[in-house]
């Protein structure tokens, strides 16, 4: 298995689908093979689209609010000593998290494909809320599935997504989580798709899906690469990007632009969950076996009938037990490394990047992320560039945060 | 030859002049007796062909109902080797021909070789895989074919000529038609003469290879598919064992007789 130099990661895959020959795919009902096929062409003759370029371009810019800024974690690096400590403040983008970029592009291939209804999955209530946001903005009518639990835990997100005229549906099979949301979503798309288009909210389900997402949160480093120029001149010799891996799309956007500049070092931090518990959502990290969820091959917790295994994270947005082909790929191909951090590493890390940097305040998502940054930043030399995904902002996550500290909110 | 006795069971049917009769019930639901026991009771109750369902969590093609079924089998601790067993223990009795519907996870958490074996050794005849779909699927239904069993590929309205056209020339002697947009077990939104408008188009291409006429079908709609080659009800009976359990009825009994009616109704 080999990544391709100067070929866009998204592109890397063969006929079939597949990235590596075995992760992804469209391993789904003959009823969705219409849909998708129509999808992806519609997609490939937009992505060659100036106008429709430009289009996404000013959404970005003057919605999402692109660039979201790019500082040095100053206290924070002084701190741990050692190695410098940058972010990339995503969580600054419209709606707090880099949701907003995926919701944006599909609301925009909706309304090119003449459809006038969406429907997406979300786990921690972002990408919910980011397609509800569009959605009105656009004039689309809006369907949300979002496993029960989700609905409970994240209520904040939820309430916005209802004050957006979204219609929320909490969906109590399985383990009432994302997983079983996208599967939700994924049949009612099965019988609503001749009216309806369907928005997956990372980087996972068919090839197409895990195309569009990747290319929407590509955003991210594209932006970023000339934020990297104006602060450092160059790309810096040591320099690794550190990012949180749920279902992967704003790692995937992350790393995007880098990837073929392998001095780069790409460090994805995956839920590991409560610590002495055997639940996790890392299956990267824990080597979980192959299998196909949602339409696509990929990694993922499962027992030896092939059923999905609960995961526990504290974090919703990571708490899906399969990940992108595309991390898999790179994974396999050695390309990035993957590891993970606990939920109370990613409080700790909270707590710590709060509290020396005022400014930023990751949501559980990204701490599992800075956890990993904590606990390597010390042991590097000054010279090393650590840069950390901070891709969600920790309002969501107040009242399970403030439980765990004690307080009372 | 496992796959000749279910076209032999087409064929049976055809001799009535009429559709054969396939059902559609999650195997061990509840549990590995009733489940059992269900089997039996829809044999004795004239159906052709049972289609039995390997439940998996995260489906993406199943309606409630069906979900209903599977989340009592899964929750009942059933495991892959069970259906087998039920499907074995069935199989020692009856004639009637058996078919898996399932999910590829499934088949790959249990091997793809080491399934066609137990496929074998419990007398299956055919295989329906949901989330496989054609080309990905020919390996697949090579090896199948190679332990003659029937792999049978699934069409649907969306399905293209040309896609159509190279389905069936690449599928073995029975084929799935979905007859709608929909998971399984959603009120029939096309009418009856637009299926089968579908139905006709497919004989046409291929008039050797059976086709089953699936999703939608009810005891009120049934005769319709009369002059077809089969259809299956699924949901319905799904429906009549969560039901029955909800009651404290007994569900083999209950499921038989809907099904000595279905059988009715299609041969009126």
């Amino acid at each position: 298995m080999k990544l391709e130099k100067g070929i866009p990661l998204i592109d890397q895959h063969d006929e079939n689908g597949y990235w590596g020959g075995k992760f992804g795919g469209n391993q789904i009902a003959e009823s969705l093979n219409y849909p998708i096929e129509e999808l992806t062409r519609e997609f490939e003759k937009l992505r060659n689209d100036e106008t429709f370029i430009a289009e996404r371009d000013y959404y970005f810019k003057n919605f999402v609010g692109a660039p979201t800024p790019f500082i040095k974690l100053e206290n924070l690096t002084k701190h741990l000593g050692g190695a410098q400590i940058y972010c990339k403040l995503v969580s600054k983008a419209t709606g707090g998290a880099h949701k907003a970029y995926n919701a944006v592009v599909h609301s925009l291939i909706c309304k090119r494909l003449g459809k006038t209804y969406i429907g997406g999955d979300t786990g921690a209530g972002y990408a919910g809320k980011m397609l509800s946001m569009a959605a009105a903005k656009f004039n689309l009518k809006c369907k949300i599935f979002m496993g029960a639990k989700d609905v409970e835990r994240q209520s904040i997100n939820v309430f916005s997504m209802r004050s957006y005229g979204a219609e929320v549906v909490p969906v109590n099979s399985g383990s009432q989580t994302l997983v079983d949301a996208v599967s939700e979503c994924m049949r009612w798309w099965t019988s609503e798709n001749e009216e309806a288009h369907m928005c997956v909210g990372s980087t996972v389900g068919p090839t197409i899906f895990v195309k569009i997402c990747a290319w929407s949160t590509a955003q991210i480093s594209r932006e970023m690469k000339k934020q990297v120029m104006d602060e450092f001149g160059e790309v810096p010799k040591d320099m690794k990007l550190i990012n949180c891996v749920g279902g992967g799309s704003s790692a995937a956007g992350f790393w995007n632009e880098w990837i073929d500049h392998d001095n780069i070092e790409l460090i994805g931090v995956e839920a590991g969950g409560p610590e002495g518990s055997s639940k996790h959502a890392a299956p990267l990290t824990n080597d979980s076996p192959i299998g196909v969820l949602h339409g696509a091959t990929q990694y993922v917790i499962q027992d030896d009938q092939g059923e999905i295994e609960e995961t526990d994270s504290i974090s919703a947005g990571l708490d899906y037990p399969g990940v992108s082909p595309l991390h898999c790929f790179l994974k396999e191909t050695g390309r990035a490394r993957y590891t993970s951090a606990s939920d109370e590493e990613a409080i700790e890390a909270f707590q710590l990047v709060s509290k020396n940097e005022g400014f930023v305040s990751p949501s559980l998502e990204p701490s599992h992320a800075f956890a990993e940054a904590i606990k390597i930043a010390p042991k590097l030399s000054k010279d090393t560039i650590i840069v950390v995904d901070s891709c969600g902002d920790s309002a969501k996550d107040s009242k399970i945060i403030a439980e765990r500290l004690g307080y009372k909110i | 030859m496992t796959s000749s006795t279910l076209i032999k069971s087409f064929e049976r049917a055809k001799e009535d002049n009429r559709a054969a009769l396939l059902t559609y019930t999650v195997g061990g639901d509840p549990d590995k007796k009733t489940s059992l026991n269900i089997f039996k009771s829809i044999a004795d109750s004239g159906v052709d062909i049972i289609e039995c369902g390997l439940g998996h969590g995260a489906n993406i093609g199943d309606g409630g109902a069906i979900q209903d079924s599977t989340y009592r089998a899964l929750s009942n601790g059933i495991k892959t080797n069970d259906i087998f067993e039920i499907i074995e223990e069935f199989k020692k009795e009856y004639e009637t021909d058996v078919i898996i519907m399932t999910y590829q996870n499934k088949i790959m958490a249990y091997g793809e070789d080491d399934f066609l074996k137990r496929c074998i050794s419990s007398k299956v005849s055919g295989i329906i895989c949901v989330d496989w779909p054609w080309p990905l699927n020919l390996d697949f239904a090579k090896k199948c074919k190679e332990n003659s069993i029937v792999f049978i590929q699934l069409l649907c309205p969306t399905t293209n000529e040309d896609r159509l056209k190279s389905i069936l020339n690449d599928a073995h002697e029975v084929v799935y038609y979905i007859s709608m947009l929909s998971t399984t077990g959603q009120k029939l939104k096309v009418s009856s003469d637009e299926i089968k408008k579908r139905f006709n188009l497919i004989k046409k291409i291929s008039p050797d290879k059976k086709c089953i006429i699936g999703f939608g079908i009810t005891a009120d709609t049934i005769n319709d598919f009369k002059d077809t080659d089969a259809c299956v009800v699924g949901s319905a009976l799904c429906r009549e064992i969560t039901r029955s359990i909800d009651e404290e009825l007994n569900p083999a009994t209950n499921v038989g007789n809907m099904v000595s009616d279905l059988k009715q109704k299609l041969s009126s």
